[in-house]
């Protein structure tokens, strides 16, 4: 058996309970909020500036990456004046290729690392997954937390391997993945969150996008209110990174509406707050180009990466 | 049977009837119009038929989104499979019919016109499941080439077809011009009869217990000034069809569709109940033509060849 350590870091297991039917009210209610027009326009842009154009596949090629970099550059050219995505989020193996391709272009590259997307694996090759993706030119590091440890109960583990993590990302922002479709209920969503944060995690996110259910609004707000109470208490930002199921631009709005509400204008930029997303973006697009030219329209005119 | 003492319980006349609502038919689903608009039909000597959807342009666009997402599944199936379901939408129909002549009867129709446009719309649909595995032969060719190449041209559905039905036979019009649109395996967002809408939304019930997959058929009622503008020009939709004689709509329709170069077929002067009612030339008109040029041996020198 585990010896039960003793370590200076607040008890976890005293995170505040989370009131599932207020949370799931309050976060339908973010849903109502009627955006339109110059608003939504507005809207959709910072919206697809907030975006991770995601790709995580085994059959992921040089050829995919370097696409994807390209429609991160250029996300649809035929309306000008569109903002690029945040970031490009790839494999490690692919960290190189999609450095090259984004040049100058101010689109930064986030690797997922630590054993991605299950984690099961022993320390030193996180680290070493870690410092490789950053070696490889990753201005950004998605790990995973270790959520079977978290089930036992050992939150001293879980906070250590993020803070070592933490520390092989060097000048790479840390974002933090809680798998929150995995954690079984808002409560351990919560204790996960403060968890994280308390480690030095620069970002939460919710999900590796592998495992449903991915990101909902009421995961989503528990995040953001821990974040809330986090920087209350100890004057430092947090970001937040929802991601997996996100696919619709009027689902996307929503979640800027609570982001807003939750945590006001500061977080509103893709400094605090990102979309975990692939086809999010062509979604806000179509959005656009209809907004541009009064008709609906089709997916078939947009490049699918 | 004992005798039942109505006195006591008041007459059965003194009911109150359960009125129908005219929901539209969109992915297989009976949604109200998002817009949460009415409009209420009149007959000839100015009684309300019911109060019925006024569609929304977000309806439509909906109802594109369904139909995109079943066009796949239905234009892969069996072409006999395809025969089956409308076979089974005519049974459907048949099991119906009074429910149908009665909202006819409400729409000013005779009884006896009633009567046969219901029995012509379920032979219609007879007509077009007989199609469904044979229109494919008549129109495919292998083509002679100078090459050595087998070369074959073959029927494939446009997609998702949106169709202003005929505003004057509200159940065999609204028949004859989704039966070959969905025989050819597309799918499709059709406008109802304006003022004679009971039947399109009671032919949707029909669909609904016909075995077609949700999405292939999708039915709105509302204002064809209103919605024509977006049946035209949405970038989604492979075809429009226009079964209406009026010019300036006519002309809307041919202009905006020139968006994204959709087919679009104006349906104006057809007689539903002749002859001209029925042919495999409209399964046609939603078919593309694919030609495939298949590289061979060269075997003609060998004494053989294609």
């Amino acid at each position: 058996m585990a010896a039960i350590q003793q370590a200076p870091l607040p008890d976890f297991s005293n995170s505040p309970r989370i009131d599932q039917v207020g949370v799931e009210e309050r976060a339908a209610r973010f849903t109502k909020r009627s955006i339109k027009d110059e608003a939504k326009e507005n809207g959709l842009k910072l919206v697809l500036n907030m975006i991770d154009l995601t790709t995580l596949e085994g059959k992921d090629t040089e050829g995919k990456v370097k696409q994807l970099c390209y429609k991160a550059i250029h996300p649809h050219d035929q309306l000008p004046g569109l903002p690029t995505v945040a970031a490009i989020c790839v494999y490690p193996s692919m960290v190189k290729t999609a450095r090259r391709a984004l040049g100058d272009s101010g689109i930064r590259v986030a690797s997922v690392a630590t054993a991605f997307p299950s984690g099961q694996a022993p320390r030193d090759l996180k680290i070493r997954d870690t410092k490789y993706a950053v070696a490889e030119g990753a201005d950004e590091v998605d790990m995973v937390i270790s959520r079977g440890r978290f089930h036992m109960g050992e939150y001293n583990f879980v906070y250590d391997e993020i803070a070592a993590v933490k520390e092989a990302c060097g000048e790479a922002r840390l974002k933090v993945i809680l798998e929150t479709g995995e954690l079984g209920s808002l409560d351990k969503v919560r204790r996960a969150s403060d968890i994280a944060m308390q480690a030095g995690a620069d970002f939460i996110k919710t999900s590796t996008g592998k495992i449903q259910p991915a990101a909902t609004m009421p995961v989503t707000l528990v995040m953001l209110e821990a974040i809330r109470d986090h920087y209350y208490k100890t004057g430092v930002m947090t970001g937040m990174k929802p991601a997996g199921g996100i696919s619709k631009s009027k689902l996307a709005l929503h979640y800027l509406v609570m982001v807003k509400e939750v945590l006001g204008d500061a977080w509103l930029s893709n400094e605090w707050f990102r979309f975990g997303a692939s086809s999010l973006a062509n979604d806000v697009l179509m959005q656009l180009a209809k907004a541009e030219t009064g008709v609906y329209q089709s997916p078939n005119y947009f490049s699918a990466d | 049977m004992a005798k039942t003492n109505s006195s006591k319980t008041g007459t059965p006349a003194a009911r109150l009837e359960v009125l129908k609502t005219y929901k539209i038919y969109i992915g297989g689903q009976f949604p109200r119009t998002e817009s949460g608009r009415f409009y209420s039909p009149l007959d000839r000597s100015g009684k309300k038929l019911a109060n019925v959807c006024l569609s929304s342009r977000k309806d439509f666009r909906d109802a594109v989104i369904a139909a995109r997402g079943a066009v796949g599944g239905w234009a892969g199936r069996a072409a006999f499979n395809r025969s089956q379901i409308l076979y089974r939408m005519a049974e459907m129909l048949e099991g119906r019919k009074a429910q149908f002549i009665d909202e006819l009867l409400l729409q000013d129709t005779s009884p006896e016109a009633a009567t046969r446009e219901v029995g012509l719309a379920i032979d219609r649909l007879i007509y077009y499941a007989g199609w469904c595995d044979k229109y494919q032969q008549v129109f495919s060719a292998v083509n002679p080439v100078a090459s050595s190449h087998f070369n074959f041209s073959v029927t494939e559905p446009v997609g998702v077809v949106a169709v202003i039905a005929p505003q004057g036979d509200s159940l065999l019009g609204l028949v004859s011009v989704i039966a070959p649109v969905i025989a050819g395996g597309n799918s499709c967002v059709v406008l109802a009869s304006e003022n004679k809408p009971l039947c399109a939304v009671t032919f949707a019930e029909v669909l609904h217990s016909s075995d077609l997959p949700a999405g292939v058929v999708n039915i709105l009622t509302g204002r064809v000034t209103e919605l024509a503008p977006f049946f035209a020009d949405h970038m989604d939709v492979n075809a429009t069809i226009y079964a209406g004689n009026d010019t300036s709509t006519r002309q809307l329709v041919e202009t905006k569709a020139t968006g994204n170069l959709k087919r679009v077929f104006v349906y104006d002067t057809v007689n539903w109940y002749a002859d001209e009612g029925q042919s495999p030339y409209y399964i046609l008109d939603t078919q593309e033509i694919k030609t495939t040029w298949h590289p061979i041996e060269n075997i003609a020198g060998a004494g053989g060849g294609y």
